[in-house]
C-alpha cells in the first residue's frame, strides 16, 4: 500500500477554543415505517437510542448536564420530545432538555446545539439525538372543523352548541395531512429530486446504478458488523429488532421497471432510487475532551467545525452539500485531498449525483457559488462506503447521528484522519461537521 | 377594454437556426422554414446517417421525412429562446392588396398544416414561450404536443384582438380538439392560457417542469430538457409504446355527445352569437366570422370549412376595424419603449404619498415589479384601507393562481407603510397621488423637498392641474413631472407621462422608464390644462350635459355612446369619473379654454354636488348605485334637475348620429388641436391615449385613425354642421383643415 499524501494540517486544535469530541453513539435499527416500531411513540423510540447510549457508555446520569433532540414531524403531545424521553429512560429529573428542528438536518443542529454549550462553558457533557415516526403522523381536522370545535368549548347554552354543530357541512370532516412538501413552494421533496436531477443531466440508469451500490456497500457493512452505531431495542409486545430492515439490494432490471414516482410519466426519481419512509432515533454522548480524558474516556471523533448554509426553496433545495463543502474545508483550512471518509445523506440518489455534479462543475462554481473554480468531487472509494439513507432508511431528525457516528468508526477502521459529513435539508439549509 | 390588446406579443422571426449533431449521431437536427418560420426539426433516427442536407422549404423536409426509412418521428422545437411561434408576420398580410391574396396566404398555411396533420410518422410539438396564433395553429396539426410549464409559455388565438381569425385550420382542429365551448372561448376572446391550464383543457398532452441551474443556465437546460422529453415521446409513439390519443374527462365526454347532436349545436351557435352581438354590438365582424367558419366545418365539412376559413381571412383582414387594431397594436409597442433612453440611475425606492385609491393602485403595480415601495398617508385609518388594498388586489391573483401565497407574502415585503417621511432620504423617485388642491399639492412638494436627495424624481399624479405650476414652487424645476395615472391603477393600461418646459430629459427618462416596469403603455405629453387625455375628454362630456339637457335620458346616451363602440356610456362615465371631479375640472378648463369648452351648464353639475348626487362613489350620480343589484335605475332625483335646466332641442342635429357625432367630433377636433399645439408629439400617441386611458371606440383605432378613416373633409363638414345650430365650439381646428383641403394627407400612412 502506498504512504498516504502527507495532509495539509496535522490538527485542527485551535488555541484558545476546548476541543469536543464525541465520546460515543448509537441508535436504535432504522426499520421502514409501517412495520415494527409502528404502534409506539415517538419519545418511546428516542427513549430506547437514550438508555442504550447509557448502557453503552455507563455515564452516571447526574453528570449529563444537558439534553438537547432534534425532531421534525412533531407529536403533539410530546413536543418537547427531548424531555420526556430523557424523564423515561432514567436521566435525572433535574436535567434540562429541549427540543430542535430544521428538517432532515435536525439531529445535526441538536449535536451543534450541544457543542455551543460546551464552548461556551455552559456544560461540560450533552447528550444531542434526533428521533421520527413516520409509521405515525399528526393528521388534523380541517381548520373550520377545528373553528368550530373550539368555539363549541365556549359555546354556554344548548341552543349555541346546537346551533354551532348545525353550521358543519360535509367538507368540514375532510382531514389535513402533513405532506414531504417546502411550505413555500408547495414542491414536494420527490419533485424538487427530479428537476434537480434532470437540471443536471443525472440519467435514471445512473440513479439505479448509485441506488443498488448504496444498497450493497450497506449489505455488505451490516453483514460484515460494521454497524457498530445499532443497539438492539426490545419492541414491547414484539420481538427485539437488532437490525436495519430496509437494506434490499436488488437488481437493475427490477428497479428498471419501477414507474417515476413524482414527475409522470418521464421523471427518473422512483421509489426504488428514493430513501424511504423511516422509524428511528439516534443519540450522541458530547464532552469536553478534557471532561472525557479525566472520566477515563477515549473520544472516538473530534467535532471541529461546521456550517450551515441555505440556497433558493425552489430551485436548489437539496444541493446543500455543494455549497457547505468548500465552505467548512476552508474554514478548517483543508482541502479534499485530506479527508479520507466523506459522509452524504442519500435523500435521493438523483440528489447525491447532481451534488456530486455540481461539486465537479467549474461553471456552477463560478455561476453560483461565486468561486473562481470547482472544488471538485469528492473519490467514491472514500464516499458513503457503508451504505446511506438510501438503503440503511432515513428517519429526518435521526439521520445526522448516524452520519457522525458512521463517519467516527469508518476513520477508525481505516486509520484515516478526517472525515467530512454533509446533508441537505429541507428549506435549503444544509450543514457540514467535520470529524477528528 | 384593457384587457383586449393585454399581453399580446408579436416577435419578429427566429434569425438562426441550428445544425448540431450530438455526439450519439442519434440525433440530427435540421434548420427548416417553414413559412416565414424559422424552426429546428429534429428527427429521430434509428441510424446514424442522413444522406444529405435538406432543403429549406418545409414541404420538402416533411416529404424526405416521409422517404426516409431511417426517420421515424420528428420533434418541432423553436432556436429562439422564449417563442415557440409568436404568430404570423403582420407585415406579409398588411401586404396584400385584396382580400384574395390574403384568402391565398391562408390557403398556403392551411396545406401546409395539413401536410403535417396527415404525416404518418409522429411530429411532436415541443413548446416553450409564447405559443400564439400561426403557432398555435401549428402546434395542434402535430400528432403530440409537449409544454414547459413556465409563466413565459402561453398559449392563444389572438387574432380576433386584431380582427382576424385563426386561419390556418386553427378554426378548424380546436373545436375538435377541445370542444366547441371551449374553442369558442378560446378564439373569442383570444385571452392567454398558461400551460397548466392548456393540459386540463386537452391543448397539449404533457408539461414539463421548468429546471433550476444545472451546468447550464437554467434557461438554456430547460430548453434541452424539454427537446429530450419530447424526442423520448416522438420515439414513444413511432414504436407505439405511446398513444396520442387522450383520455378525455366524464365531462368533455359528454360535451362531445351532445356537440354531436345538430340542434344542440345549433342553440350552442345561437347562444354564442346572441352574446357576441350583445358584447360587440356588430362593430366588431371577427367573432361573428369565427363563429361562422366554425360552423361551416362542422355542419358542410371539411371542404366547406377550410374554404370558409381562408375566405373569411381574406375578408377580415382588408376591414378597417382590423387595420384599426393592428395599428393599435403597433402603436402599443411603439408606447413600450423608453424613447428618453436609460436614466442615468435606475428608480430602486419610490415612495408615494396619499394610500387613497390611486395612491395604492400605484403602489400595488409596483412592488409587484420588486419597487421597494413606501406608501405614505396623513391618517392612519387611510393608510390601512390602503395597505388592504394592495393586499386584496393581489390576493386575487392568488385565488386565480397566477401566483402562490408565499409570492404575495414575498411582494408584500416590499411595501412599508407609513404616516411620516421616514426613508424617503434613500427614494429615486417620490409619486404624489394627494387631494386634487394645488395649495395641498404646494405644502406636500415643499414638505418632500426637504426631505428627499437631490437626485429624486418628485412626480404629482394629477389629472388636470397644470405640472408647470405645481412645480412653481419647486426649488428644482427640473426634477419635477407629472405622472397621469387612470383608475383602476392596476387594471387600465395607460399612464400619461406630462413633461414641463423645465422638466429634464434624464427625469423623463426615469419617469417612462418606472412606467414601463409597471407595466404600462406610457404616453408623453407637454404640460397644459388638462394635458391631453383630460381636455379632449372636457369638451365630450359639455356635449353630454347638452344632450341631457336637451331632454334626453342618461340611459338613452348611455345606449347610444357604446353603440358607437365606447366601452361605457357618455353618462355613467361621469358617475364612475364622480360628478364633482367632473365639475372641477370642467371649471378649470372653462377657465382655461374659455367657450370652446362650453356647451351643457356647470350650474347642473354643481347642483348634482350640492344634492350628494356625486356618482357611483356617493351611491347616486344619474344612476343609483347599490351593492349588488346588478341593473341599476335611473336616479329619479335627477328628473326635477334635469327640468331646471331644460333647453329646447334643435331637431336637425339631435338624431341619434347628429348626437354620437356631437360627442365624438368635439373629442377629436380637440385631440387635433392638442396635436396642433404640440401637446402631442404624435398621432400614434393620441391614439393610444385615447383608446387605452378615455375608451375611444379600439374598433376606430384612436382619434387620429378614425379621421383618416371616416374622412378629413367628411369630418369638418359636420363640424361646420353643428358649429352653424351652436356655434364655435365645434369649429374645426386648422390642423383639421389642413388634411380636409388635401385628401391625400393622413395622420397614419
Amino acid at each position: 500500500l502506498a504512504a498516504p499524501p502527507p495532509k495539509s494540517k496535522k490538527t485542527l486544535t485551535k488555541s484558545g477554543v476546548k476541543n469536543i469530541v464525541v465520546v460515543e453513539g448509537v441508535r436504535i435499527p432504522f426499520l421502514q415505517s409501517g412495520t415494527s416500531y409502528a404502534d409506539l411513540m415517538p419519545h418511546d423510540l428516542a427513549r430506547a437510542a437514550l438508555q442504550g447510549l447509557l448502557n453503552r457508555t455507563s455515564v452516571p446520569r447526574e453528570v449529563v448536564d444537558y439534553i438537547v433532540y432534534g425532531t421534525v414531524i412533531q407529536e403533539v403531545k410530546t413536543s418537547n420530545v427531548a424531555r420526556e424521553a430523557a424523564l423515561g429512560a432514567g436521566f435525572s429529573d433535574k436535567t434540562p432538555a429541549h427540543t430542535v428542528t430544521m428538517a432532515c438536518i435536525s439531529s445535526n443542529q441538536a449535536m451543534t446545539t450541544g457543542v455551543g454549550m460546551i464552548a461556551a462553558g455552559q456544560c461540560d457533557v450533552v447528550v444531542a439525538g434526533g428521533v421520527e415516526l413516520m409509521s405515525d403522523v399528526p393528521i388534523r381536522h380541517s381548520r373550520k372543523m377545528r373553528k368550530t370545535m373550539l368555539t363549541l368549548n365556549r359555546a354556554k347554552t344548548l341552543g349555541q352548541k346546537l346551533s354551532l354543530l348545525s353550521k358543519i357541512r360535509p367538507d368540514y370532516f375532510a382531514p389535513e395531512l402533513p405532506a414531504v412538501a417546502e411550505f413555500s413552494t408547495s414542491e414536494t421533496m420527490g419533485h424538487s429530486a427530479d428537476r434537480l436531477a434532470a437540471a443536471f443531466a443525472v440519467s435514471r440508469l445512473e440513479q439505479d446504478e448509485y441506488a443498488l451500490r448504496s444498497h450493497t456497500l450497506a449489505k455488505k457493512a451490516q453483514d460484515g458488523g460494521l454497524l457498530l452505531d445499532v443497539v438492539p431495542f426490545k419492541v414491547p409486545g414484539k420481538d427485539t429488532v437488532t437490525k436495519d430492515n430496509g437494506i434490499r439490494p436488488s437488481s437493475m432490471e427490477q428497479m428498471g421497471k419501477l414507474k417515476p414516482a413524482f414527475v409522470k410519466p418521464y421523471g427518473t426519481v422512483t421509489a426504488a432510487n428514493s430513501s424511504f419512509l423511516t422509524d428511528g432515533a439516534s443519540a450522541v454522548l458530547l464532552m469536553s475532551e478534557e471532561k472525557a480524558l479525566a472520566m477515563g474516556y477515549k473520544p472516538k471523533a473530534y467535532l471541529r467545525d461546521f456550517v450551515y448554509v441555505s440556497q433558493d426553496p425552489k430551485d436548489q433545495l437539496l444541493l446543500g452539500p455543494t455549497y457547505a463543502t468548500p465552505k467548512v474545508l476552508e474554514k478548517a483550512g483543508l482541502t479534499m485531498a485530506d479527508i479520507d471518509v466523506f459522509e452524504f445523506h442519500e435523500a435521493f440518489a438523483g440528489q447525491i449525483l447532481a451534488n456530486l455534479k455540481a461539486m465537479d462543475s467549474d461553471w456552477f462554481a463560478q455561476n453560483y457559488m461565486g468561486r473562481k473554480s470547482k472544488v471538485g468531487a469528492p473519490p467514491l472509494e472514500k464516499f458513503n462506503t457503508w451504505g446511506g439513507s438510501l438503503s440503511l432508511g432515513h428517519p429526518f431528525a435521526a439521520t445526522g447521528c448516524r452520519l457522525v457516528m458512521t463517519t467516527a468508526h469508518s476513520l477508525k477502521k481505516e486509520g484515516g484522519q478526517y472525515g467530512l459529513v454533509a446533508a441537505c435539508a429541507a428549506g435549503g439549509l444544509p450543514k457540514c461537521v467535520l470529524g477528528p | 377594454l384593457d384587457d383586449l390588446l393585454q399581453g399580446f406579443i408579436l416577435e419578429g422571426f427566429f434569425s438562426h437556426c441550428i445544425m448540431t449533431q450530438d455526439e450519439l449521431n442519434f440525433i440530427v437536427k435540421l434548420p427548416c422554414l417553414l413559412g416565414s418560420w424559422f424552426m429546428v426539426l429534429i428527427c429521430c433516427f434509428q441510424v446514424n446517417t442522413l444522406s444529405k442536407q435538406l432543403s429549406s422549404e418545409f414541404t420538402d423536409i416533411m416529404n424526405e421525412i416521409w422517404a426516409n426509412e431511417a426517420v421515424k418521428s420528428a420533434v418541432l422545437i423553436s432556436s429562439k429562446p422564449g417563442s415557440f411561434i409568436a404568430g404570423a408576420d403582420l407585415d406579409m398580410i398588411e401586404a396584400c392588396k385584396t382580400s384574395q391574396e390574403v384568402a391565398q396566404l391562408s390557403q398556403e398555411g392551411q396545406k401546409m398544416l395539413e401536410k403535417i396533420e396527415q404525416s404518418p410518422k409522429p411530429v411532436v410539438a415541443a413548446i416553450s414561450g409564447s405559443c400564439l396564433g400561426g403557432g398555435l395553429e401549428l402546434a395542434i396539426a402535430c400528432h403530440y404536443r409537449i409544454a414547459t410549464k413556465e409563466k413565459k409559455t402561453v398559449l392563444a388565438t389572438p387574432e380576433v384582438l386584431l380582427g382576424l381569425l385563426p386561419g390556418a385550420g386553427g378554426t378548424q382542429r380546436l373545436p375538435k380538439m377541445v370542444g366547441l365551448p371551449a374553442a369558442f372561448d378560446i378564439m373569442l376572446t383570444g385571452r392567454n392560457i398558461r400551460a397548466d391550464r392548456a393540459k386540463k383543457m386537452g391543448l397539449v398532452d404533457q408539461l414539463v417542469d421548468p429546471l433550476g441551474p444545472g451546468v447550464k443556465s437554467p434557461e438554456a437546460r430547460t430548453i434541452e430538457y424539454l427537446e429530450e422529453v419530447a424526442i423520448d415521446f416522438a420515439r414513444g409513439l413511432a414504436n407505439r409504446t405511446v398513444s396520442a390519443k387522450r383520455s378525455k374527462g366524464l365531462m368533455q365526454k359528454l360535451t362531445d355527445y351532445a356537440m354531436a347532436v345538430p340542434f344542440v349545436r345549433q342553440q350552442v351557435y345561437k347562444t354564442v352569437e346572441n352574446k357576441v352581438r350583445k358584447q360587440t354590438k356588430g362593430l366588431y365582424p371577427a367573432p361573428l366570422k369565427i363563429i361562422e367558419t366554425v360552423k361551416a366545418g362542422l355542419d358542410q365539412g371539411h371542404d366547406a370549412g377550410y374554404l370558409a376559413e381562408s375566405q373569411n381571412f381574406g375578408q377580415l383582414a382588408v376591414t378597417k376595424e382590423s387595420k384599426a387594431l393592428l395599428g393599435l397594436y403597433r402603436g402599443q409597442v411603439y408606447c413600450k419603449k423608453n424613447k428618453f433612453g436609460t436614466p442615468q440611475q435606475e428608480v430602486k425606492t419610490l415612495a408615494v404619498l396619499g394610500a387613497g385609491l390611486m395612491g395604492a393602485g400605484i403602489a400595488q403595480v409596483s412592488v409587484d415589479k420588486g419597487l421597494k415601495t413606501i406608501l405614505k398617508d396623513t391618517a392612519q385609518q387611510g393608510l390601512d384601507r390602503g395597505q388592504q388594498q394592495v393586499f386584496k388586489g393581489l390576493n386575487s391573483k392568488v385565488k386565480k393562481k397566477s401566483l402562490t401565497s408565499f409570492e404575495r407574502d414575498s411582494i408584500l415585503s416590499n411595501l412599508t407603510g407609513q404616516l411620516d417621511y421616514k426613508g424617503f432620504e434613500k427614494a429615486d423617485m417620490v409619486i404624489e397621488a394627494v387631494f386634487e388642491d394645488i395649495n395641498i399639492k404646494h405644502k406636500v412638494l415643499k414638505e418632500v423637498e426637504a426631505v428627499i436627495p437631490a437626485h429624486c424624481v418628485f412626480a404629482s399624479n394629477t389629472s388636470a392641474l397644470p405640472i408647470s405650476q405645481i412645480a412653481a414652487v419647486s426649488k428644482r424645476p427640473e426634477k419635477v413631472i407629472g405622472m397621469h395615472y387612470f383608475s383602476p391603477v392596476d387594471r387600465m393600461q395607460l399612464l400619461e407621462i406630462i413633461t414641463t418646459d423645465k422638466t429634464s430629459q434624464d427625469t423623463a427618462a426615469s419617469a417612462v422608464a418606472v412606467g414601463l416596469k409597471q407595466g404600462k403603455i406610457v404616453i408623453v405629453v407637454k404640460d397644459g390644462p388638462g394635458f391631453y387625455t383630460t381636455r379632449c375628454l372636457g369638451p365630450m362630456l359639455a356635449e353630454v350635459v347638452r344632450v341631457l339637457q336637451e331632454g334626453t335620458d342618461p340611459k338613452k346616451i348611455d345606449a347610444i355612446s357604446t353603440a358607437f363602440g365606447f366601452p361605457v356610456g357618455a353618462a355613467t362615465l361621469i358617475d364612475e369619473v364622480g360628478v364633482d371631479v367632473a365639475t372641477h375640472v370642467a371649471e378649470d378648463l372653462g377657465k382655461a379654454f374659455g367657450e370652446r369648452f362650453g356647451g351643457g351648464s356647470i350650474e347642473l353639475f354643481k347642483l348634482m354636488v350640492e344634492k350628494g348626487f356625486l356618482g357611483r362613489k356617493a351611491g347616486k350620480g344619474f344612476y343609483i348605485y347599490q351593492e349588488g343589484v346588478k341593473n341599476r335605475s335611473v336616479n329619479s332625483g335627477m328628473d326635477e334637475i334635469l327640468a331646471r335646466f331644460k333647453l329646447p332641442a334643435k331637431p336637425e342635429v339631435c338624431t341619434d348620429e347628429d348626437i354620437q357625432m356631437r360627442l365624438v367630433t368635439r373629442f377629436v377636433n380637440e385631440a387635433a388641436m392638442c396635436l396642433q399645439e404640440g401637446i402631442l408629439s404624435s398621432p400614434v400617441e393620441g391614439d393610444i391615449g385615447a383608446v387605452f386611458g378615455l375608451g375611444f371606440p379600439p374598433c376606430l383605432g384612436g382619434p387620429f385613425r378614425y379621421v383618416d378613416s371616416y374622412g378629413a373633409k367628411q369630418l369638418v363638414d359636420k363640424l361646420r354642421k353643428y358649429e352653424a345650430v351652436y356655434g364655435s365650439q365645434f369649429t374645426p381646428c386648422q390642423l383639421l383643415l389642413d388634411y380636409a383641403n388635401n385628401p391625400s394627407k393622413k395622420f397614419h400612412q
